[in-house]
């Protein structure tokens, strides 16, 4: 598939904005001690960054001007019910800014925290399983999918609540997210290289025999039909060279896990200037989990693509 | 959690369903099915297909049928196959219960999957939960396209009762595209997949697709056989594919 960027650029933001939006709700419900302002100050980062995600997803549309009518179908499509989830979760994180501004250590805060995590996770379903439901794109179609897109979503999330929490100086917070953030890379990481490795080890079950019906062992498409470019020709092929693709899975490696991994390990280690190793984790991970976004894409061979091969 | 919720819904089955039925046999790759799609779709009341760069290097535009050439077998035992390929319109789209607008849709009294234009908000994932890759998108009006299956055609009472079919049926000029009802037993459709070993495209993924290809066949030396042949008068031997 060839990489949307602004479905890319979508979910690395609004993934960090659900795992900051799910750190500020453990840290509320587990009574971690927080200045004053930080908590309207971080669910602020959280609604921009959720803001920024909408935004970005805006771009992927032909009419964006009728994208209230994407609303409709959530009884079948997980994209309609990621448009109606998003909003929710906005709205309800907007709510606990106004609140924890207004009156810091309200009743409601609980009850908002929970919500909270309901809804960050159920965005989290809705946005995977819009790929996992496609059975015929393998690289996909697999649990792995809604794994990956939660644990580096929190990851992300976790890693900038740690940043933020070393720029205000809020040690509790910092202690409290820090182990969880180093933890929560390790395991996104894991489970990221075994989504790699299955994908590595994929047998396609198409092929152009079945896709023609044409039972010779060995068949060769002549002509596509066409000779130049069509939308089959560019929605489907990244047109990357495999040197290229590798190189961006080795910049997810190091990029989205290992060294914000190092950067977390230095910061809890350091007994000095901590914010500067966790806002240069925060940038390698942003900037390694849009390549991952990007090889997630790219990795996806659609079996349209075996009717386009050859033109002539 | 299912990864197939999407797609595994019960869909009732229709008591009609239209469908084009491909002879493989027959098809010589001229292209004519391809022109006159374009030509109908382009002109109807949903506007015209987009053309971009039409006289340029790099010409690009929307097309809802096409027709491939494949070679299959070793030299010198190869045959060039012509494969024209238009939207299947499955009997379970995976295309429909993904669109998050429900511009796209199955007609219950046909078969029929059509786009509504105007619901349509371009998010392409129709396209993406389509294994065949046979919905464009089209760059002018930022809508996805695809076969209708001449709908503005084959019930346009005011057209002679022969004209109305599909423009590519009705261009062909050796019969390699059928038209009916695939639900009807006797119609001429069901009659060509029942007899000559009709089979749909990627069975692996469960879509039942309406549209059927018939196999090529071995066509015998008409001078060696003769009439008498029990191959039949026309010369070709029936093989199962």
């Amino acid at each position: 598939m060839k990489p949307a960027f602004s479905v890319i650029s979508f979910t690395t933001v609004a993934g960090a904005g659900q795992g900051l939006a799910v750190a500020l709700a453990f840290a509320t419900l587990s009574g971690v001690p927080l200045g004053p302002t930080f908590l309207p100050l971080c669910l602020a980062v959280a609604l921009v960054l959720l803001g920024a995600g909408l935004v970005a997803s805006f771009f992927h549309l032909g009419h964006p001007e009728r994208a209230w009518r994407a609303m409709a179908m959530w009884r079948t499509s997980w994209l309609s019910r990621e448009v109606i989830v998003l909003p929710l979760f906005m709205a309800l994180v907007f709510v606990w800014l106004i609140l924890a501004w207004r009156s810091p250590g309200h009743a409601a805060s609980g009850a908002l925290a929970v919500l909270t995590l309901l809804l960050a996770a159920a965005l989290w379903v809705c946005t995977a399983q819009i790929y996992a439901c496609l059975r015929f794109i393998q690289e996909w179609a697999h649990p792995l999918t809604l794994v990956n897109f939660t644990l580096i979503g929190l990851s992300s999330g976790l890693v900038l609540t740690s940043a933020l929490a070393a720029i205000r100086a809020e040690a509790a917070m910092l202690a409290a997210t820090l182990p969880w953030a180093l933890t929560l890379t390790f395991a996104a990481w894991a489970c990221r290289t075994a989504a790699l490795m299955r994908n590595a080890g994929l047998k396609p079950k198409s092929s152009a025999q079945s896709a023609t019906g044409i039972a010779a062992a060995r068949l060769v498409q002549k002509s596509m039909g066409m000779s130049a470019g069509a939308f089959n020709t560019r929605e489907f092929f990244h047109g990357a060279t495999d040197a290229f693709v590798r190189h961006v899975r080795w910049a997810v490696h190091g990029l989205a896990f290992a060294l914000p991994a190092l950067l977390m390990m230095a910061a809890r280690d350091a007994s000095a200037a901590q914010a500067s190793w966790l806002c240069a984790a925060v940038a390698a991970q942003v900037a390694g989990v849009l390549a991952e976004r990007w090889l997630f894409f790219a990795q996806a061979r659609h079996p349209q693509n075996l009717y386009y091969q050859a033109v002539s | 959690m299912s990864t197939t919720t999407n797609t595994t819904q019960a869909t009732e089955t229709l008591a009609k369903q239209l469908a084009l039925v491909i002879d493989l046999n027959v098809c010589v790759g001229c292209h004519a099915c391809v022109t006159s799609c374009k030509q109908w779709n382009t002109s109807g009341s949903a506007g015209p297909l987009g053309d971009e760069n039409a006289y340029g290097a790099n010409p690009t535009g929307t097309f809802f049928n096409r027709v491939q050439t494949w070679e299959a077998g070793s030299f010198p035992e190869t045959e060039t196959i012509h494969f024209p390929k238009s939207c299947l319109h499955c009997e379970d789209p995976p295309c429909v219960p993904v669109c998050p607008t429900g511009a796209s849709y199955k007609r219950a009294e046909d078969g029929i999957v059509l786009v509504d234009y105007d619901k349509c908000i371009g998010c392409k994932y129709c396209a993406w939960a389509c294994p065949y890759g046979a919905r464009e998108l089209d760059e002018e009006r930022q809508v996805m396209t695809k076969c209708t299956l001449c709908v503005d055609r084959i019930y346009d009472e005011k057209m002679a009762p022969e004209d109305r079919k599909p423009a590519c049926v009705k261009a062909c000029p050796t019969g390699a595209r059928l038209f009916g009802d695939v639900k009807d037993p006797e119609s001429e459709v069901s009659k060509a997949i029942r007899e000559r070993g009709g089979y749909s495209l990627m069975p692996e993924w469960g879509t039942q697709p309406a549209n059927q290809y018939l196999p090529r066949q071995r066509t015998g030396p008409l001078a060696a056989e003769g009439a008498a042949s029990s191959e039949g008068a026309d010369g070709v031997k029936r093989v199962s594919p």
